[in-house]
């Protein structure tokens, strides 16, 4: 038989298709550096362990509060734990809250809002339980369940992520919506295909890239939300440091000792600038209107 | 059939082109957008620019108005004198003068025109606002006086009205009134009627030709439309390819065409004349529709809403082999009787019978094993295909989901790319790498992938250019004579219609007011709205093919013109 190469693209060829530069198009210097310090940032705190001089919870009587040295390079906290080893430590956990955040909620709301975009029946009934899940403040529900179930990582993932699906449902109903009446999903229909063929094979490429854009806000808005949740004390429990935590617990010493405030704070910002500039980038050049059709 | 025939040789030059090159910016090596276009327009001449999509008919309107994309086009050479005025080298302050006061133009979607949240009569009296010094009451008197002249009804009360509360005529008249109302020496008009039915083409036909008439307005007229050319035109450029190919007056270029290009252009413009009448056929039906009826809305949870019937006892039957068409203006409910019969949308009452079977009121997963019994063209071939899909997959998605391997799906395919004339390796491309003709070929063929029994071929040849319109046809005559399909062909040109039909059935506003055979709707109609369709039907005395007047022209008697 003939052979027809590509006839089906891979997904990986479906993604590095979408980053593809545009002719034309230029990506300045700015998404450069952003993308260099995250992957600084993470690469750093992904190995923490292996290079951190001290373990993150070990207390030391003796070295209470010390100030920047060669011995302890940020200086110490009250209980004399090593501030960079705490500091470089809690970069896993909120970096593991942003990402798993993210997934969770495009993962969720990409599944609940093609069903809410394609059948019409499901579609009232889930927006408005969308819109109920959208009254409820993160903050509130994560203290109901640090309170029902004790602080945990999944609590706080689970607190981020329900307020954040409807946003994606939404979304992703929206991009579903315009592309359902387009005359080749229409011609689907008449070839036969199923609707969950339908779904997966037309549909939902289209609501692929508005998605990875999406995501890219999520993440950077659940470590902050994190760091929020922490600081109220609803967060991860602080036998695992996160950058919210170091922050709560540095905040009665704070005039005394701000670098336990300020590194973790830097880290965090720095971190969420560089998500959210990468994130208007892959907006940009995601944009039918600033990509050449390829080929 | 009448042609213009006035001689312009002494009136007074309004728009002189020399040597116009147009070429992308920043470019130069590229090939030219416009080569070498020479043009002159006189006082109250009408002079049409012809030719196919990407010819440079719109890019010359636009560069006559200095209005060509910034960053993208740009002049590269010769001039453009309005009336003394060289328009290459003026300055955008200059230009904003020019405007409206000495050329003014109108455009294809009056919707996208006009500014959906301003009242057109401010929208028109903002021009006079922005031009003139006149004092409120004054300007308002003007346009309210202009409002008349362009026939719109009520001005008091359309004056005050927003752009979607029109119908699109009284759109494009609003336009007009606009491009007027400072009394231009020049109007250029790019395709102002392609998006309007065509009784409403023919009355804003005739509205530009008055307007010209009182005014001494020189038009510049933008059309792809041979039959409307045949009704306005003084002169014809013909374009092909950012060049002017030949130039004449409207009877010898229709007449005496020089060029083959011209020739073939005019040779694919379909005429009014039925096609020749194809013997009974003695099987049974294909398809059989009875009583068909259609309402949209009337549903909603918290309110009722009015139910618009759009379709109402619809009846025929299609036999094997045979076309049958439906024709109507916008809103007529010939796509909605299209798509019941797809079942894209559930109808609300009647008995749709495919092959034996009937459909109409069977649920999705019923419908599923009956769906390959028929298929559909749609009419933007653009939006048609799935742009992220190859060509071969989309050919192959019908046959898979009937389980066919993968394996003979793509051997099927291959074959498929032969029957529309398209090379094989075209199989590997993406749709955006194919013209809309091609395009169409592909849909054509993923639809006749399923074998089916009926074709629906919804404004499929509407969006094409004519000579690529009249291949189209060929392709799905062709077909209809090797697999014996039968077909149903929506369109709103009567002339396409003549050109492929056994059939035809007329619809008015969801009610079939005429059925019958095509020889006899198109010659002898009973009903006055087929005789105004008729009527309206631009060019519709000339058999363009041929170079003269039609033997047995359509002119049906007692008609309303």
């Amino acid at each position: 038989m003939t052979e027809f190469p590509h006839a089906r693209r891979s997904a990986f060829q479906v993604l590095t298709g979408l980053f593809s530069l545009p002719p034309g198009a230029r990506v300045g210097i700015g998404p450069v550096i952003a993308a260099a310090i995250l992957v600084i940032i993470v690469l750093a705190s992904v190995m923490a362990p292996l290079y951190v001089p001290y373990d993150p919870l070990a207390m030391n009587a003796m070295a209470r509060l010390k100030p920047p040295s060669e011995e302890f390079l940020l200086g110490t906290d009250p209980y004399g734990r090593d501030t960079f080893s705490r500091v470089m430590t809690g970069g896993r956990v909120s970096l593991l809250i942003g990402v798993g955040a993210a997934l969770v909620s495009v993962t969720v709301g990409l599944f609940i809002g093609l069903v809410a975009g394609f059948f019409r029946a499901a579609d009232s009934v889930i927006m408005r339980i969308m819109d109920s899940l959208m009254a409820i403040p993160a903050i509130l529900l994560a203290i109901a369940l640090v309170a029902l179930n004790g602080p945990s990582l999944g609590s706080v993932i689970i607190a981020i992520t329900v307020p954040e699906i409807p946003r994606v449902v939404r979304l992703v109903r929206s991009v579903v919506l315009s592309a359902r009446e387009e005359p080749y999903v229409e011609a689907a229909i008449a070839l036969g295909s199923s609707m969950p063929k339908i779904l997966i094979q037309h549909l939902m490429p289209n609501t692929l890239a508005p998605l990875i854009v999406q995501g890219t806000y999520i993440c950077a808005s659940a470590i902050l939300i994190e760091a929020i949740l922490s600081f109220l004390g609803a967060g991860v429990s602080t036998e695992i440091p996160t950058w919210g935590n170091i922050m709560a617990e540095g905040r009665t010493y704070f005039q005394i000792k701000p670098g336990l405030i300020f590194w973790p704070g830097l880290l965090l910002s720095l971190c969420i600038l560089a998500i959210n500039l990468l994130g208007d980038t892959a907006r940009d050049l995601l944009d039918p209107r600033m990509k050449k059709r390829e080929g | 059939m009448e042609f213009k025939s006035k001689d312009f040789s002494n009136a007074p030059r309004v728009l002189k082109i020399r040597k116009l090159k147009v070429g992308l910016t920043g470019r130069p090596n590229a090939a030219p957008v416009l080569d070498g276009i020479d043009l002159d327009i006189r006082a109250g001449e009408t002079h049409c620019l012809v030719g196919e999509s990407g010819s440079g008919k719109s890019v010359t309107s636009l560069a006559a108005m200095g209005l060509l994309p910034k960053g993208a086009l740009e002049v590269q050479g010769g001039l453009i004198d309005l009336e003394g005025f060289e328009i290459t080298s003026a300055s955008p302050s200059q230009m904003r003068e020019l405007r409206a006061r000495r050329i003014a133009m109108i455009f294809q979607e009056p919707m996208t025109a006009l500014n959906p949240v301003i009242r057109v009569g401010e929208q028109i009296l903002e021009v006079l606002n922005t031009h003139s010094d006149l004092s409120p009451s004054e300007a308002k008197k003007l346009t309210l006086d202009m409002m008349e002249q362009v026939h719109l009804p009520d001005v008091e009360r359309i004056y005050s009205a927003f752009p979607h509360q029109l119908s699109g005529g009284q759109r494009q008249r609003i336009m007009i009134a606009m491009a007027l109302i400072l009394d231009p020496d020049l109007l250029i008009a790019d395709e102002p009627t392609t998006a309007l039915d065509v009784t409403t083409q023919l009355q804003i036909l005739k509205l530009i030709a008055e307007m010209q008439e009182r005014h001494g307005t020189a038009v510049l007229f933008i059309t792809h439309d041979m039959g409307v050319v045949a009704e306005i035109a003084d002169t014809v450029s013909v374009m092909q390819k950012g060049r002017i190919v030949e130039r004449a007056p409207i009877r010898e270029l229709l007449t005496d065409p020089k060029e083959a290009y011209t020739r073939k252009l005019l040779t694919a413009v379909p005429n009014l004349a039925p096609r020749p009448a194809r013997g009974d056929v003695a099987e049974k039906d294909v398809v059989t529709v009875q009583g068909l009826d259609m309402a949209y809305g009337g549903g909603g949870f918290f309110r009722k809403s009015d139910r618009v019937k759009a379709a109402r006892d619809v009846n025929f039957s299609i036999p094997p082999g045979r076309t049958l068409g439906i024709v109507g203006e916008s809103g007529s409910g010939k796509s909605t009787v299209a798509r019941c019969i797809m079942r894209l949308i559930d109808p609300t009452a009647g008995k749709i019978t495919v092959a034996g079977t009937e459909i109409a009121r069977l649920s999705r997963r019923q419908l599923q094993p009956h769906r390959k019994h028929l298929q559909i063209v749609f009419q933007d071939p653009y939006r048609s295909l799935n742009p992220r899909w190859t060509v071969a997959r989309s050919l192959c998605e019908g046959p898979i989901n009937f389980g066919t391997s993968r394996d003979e799906a793509m051997t099927k395919a291959a074959e498929l790319m032969e029957l529309v004339d398209l090379p094989r390796d075209a199989l590997d491309r993406y749709p955006h790498q194919f013209s809309g003709g091609q395009r169409q070929r592909i849909a054509i063929a993923r639809a006749v992938a399923m074998k089916p029994d009926l074709l629906v071929a919804d404004e499929a040849v509407s969006a094409l250019d004519v000579s690529v319109q009249a291949q189209v046809l060929d392709l799905l005559d062709d077909i209809q004579e090797k697999f014996g399909v039968a077909m149903l062909f929506i369109t709103h040109d009567l002339r396409v219609a003549a050109q492929i039909c056994d059939d035809v059935l007329v619809m008015q506003k969801g009610f079939v007011v005429e059925h019958g055979p095509a020889g006899q709707v198109l010659s002898t109609p009973r009903h006055d709205y087929t005789r105004n369709l008729i009527n309206a039907a631009p060019g519709r005395n000339w058999d363009f093919s041929n170079y003269r007047a039609l033997d047995h022209a359509p002119a049906p008697k007692g008609a309303i013109a």
